[in-house]
């Protein structure tokens, strides 16, 4: 992957295919590191699963068995000196609270870490596909904090899609003025 | 400032409109966005769909979904157009500027643009 917010896209849509209501994409970033955690109310995953998911040959999908997301998301991580963590709740232990944190560290100054990249694309494009899940996004800079919650546009439209055009576009012009801002 | 107020603004334009969409979509255009798609440039390539489709008026007529992995990774991006009564065209490899092009002459104009699909690679 090219820049982590393509990263972002992929390990998000696992988190909508556990059955996310909610997923939450927060971005701690400091002069020397950057923490991503993405945090989902998913079905969660049994212990022998989680230590199983940052092997490229364990996947879910049935059409071939090499599921590359996380382990990308792990080399990307600690090729800069960083890595990754998973821990998980499964929905039938944890029937209140369950739901799969990952948490990947990398670190800015390494030669191979790959920038942030384009990240209002990939929240435009969670949106678009997944109108009716939730997203909290927040990215804590230095500068300050651009955040967007889908469950606040949501309650202003009062019905209308978040799919449609314009709310796409809204929300990836909202976002560009809170990042000219910070 | 897109502010609040302005998407209050959208809610009201939209509201009716949206009754009217539902259930009038005839053709539907798919986007692979597995992680094969997404390293592969799909995520563009949505982008280019969505805006595409809207800039040329089809909104009312095509919807733009996304699915996971096609089965033929080497291919990504990959955009399959689903149309009733007609057989699916896979469109491979493509970009942004092959989705213009594709939205013009395939979606509006009803001509496949076949040295884009996978029929077409060797």
């Amino acid at each position: 992957m090219k820049e982590i917010s393509l990263n972002i896209l992929d390990i998000v849509e696992n988190s909508v295919k556990a059955g996310a209501s909610l997923t939450e994409i927060i971005i701690d970033e400091s002069e020397s590191e950057l923490i991503l955690t993405i945090k989902d109310n998913g079905v969660g995953m049994s212990k022998e699963i989680v230590s199983a998911v940052t092997n490229p040959f364990y996947t879910t999908r049935k059409t071939r068995s090499v599921g590359l997301g996380i382990p990308l998301l792990k080399l990307a991580a600690e090729q800069t000196g960083g890595e990754v963590s998973i821990s998980s709740k499964t929905a039938d232990e944890h029937p209140e609270e369950h739901g799969t944190t990952v948490v990947a560290r990398f670190i800015k100054s390494h030669i191979d870490f790959t920038p942030l990249g384009d990240v209002i694309s990939t929240l435009k494009t969670l949106v678009q596909g997944h109108p009716d899940r939730d997203f909290l996004y927040i990215h804590n800079l230095n500068s300050g904090r651009v955040e967007l919650d889908t469950r606040e546009i949501r309650e202003v439209l009062e019905g209308v899609p978040l799919d449609c055009i314009e709310v796409i576009s809204w929300i990836g012009d909202n976002l560009k003025e809170q990042y000219g801002e910070v | 400032m897109k502010s609040l107020a302005e998407l209050k603004a959208i809610k009201d334009r939209m509201k009716d409109k949206v009754v009217l969409r539902e259930g009038t979509n005839g053709v539907r255009v798919v986007v692979g966005m597995a992680t094969c798609g997404i390293a592969a440039g799909a995520r563009p390539v949505l982008n280019a769909c969505v805006e595409e489709v809207n800039k040329n008026g089809l909104t009312d007529k095509v919807t733009v979904t996304q699915t996971g992995c096609i089965g033929l990774c080497q291919y990504e991006p990959i955009v399959e157009v689903y149309e009733a009564g007609k057989e699916k065209v896979t469109y491979v490899k493509m970009t942004a500027e092959k989705v213009k092009t594709v939205v013009e002459k395939h979606l509006k104009g009803g001509n496949v643009v076949t040295e884009f699909t996978v029929a077409a690679q060797k």
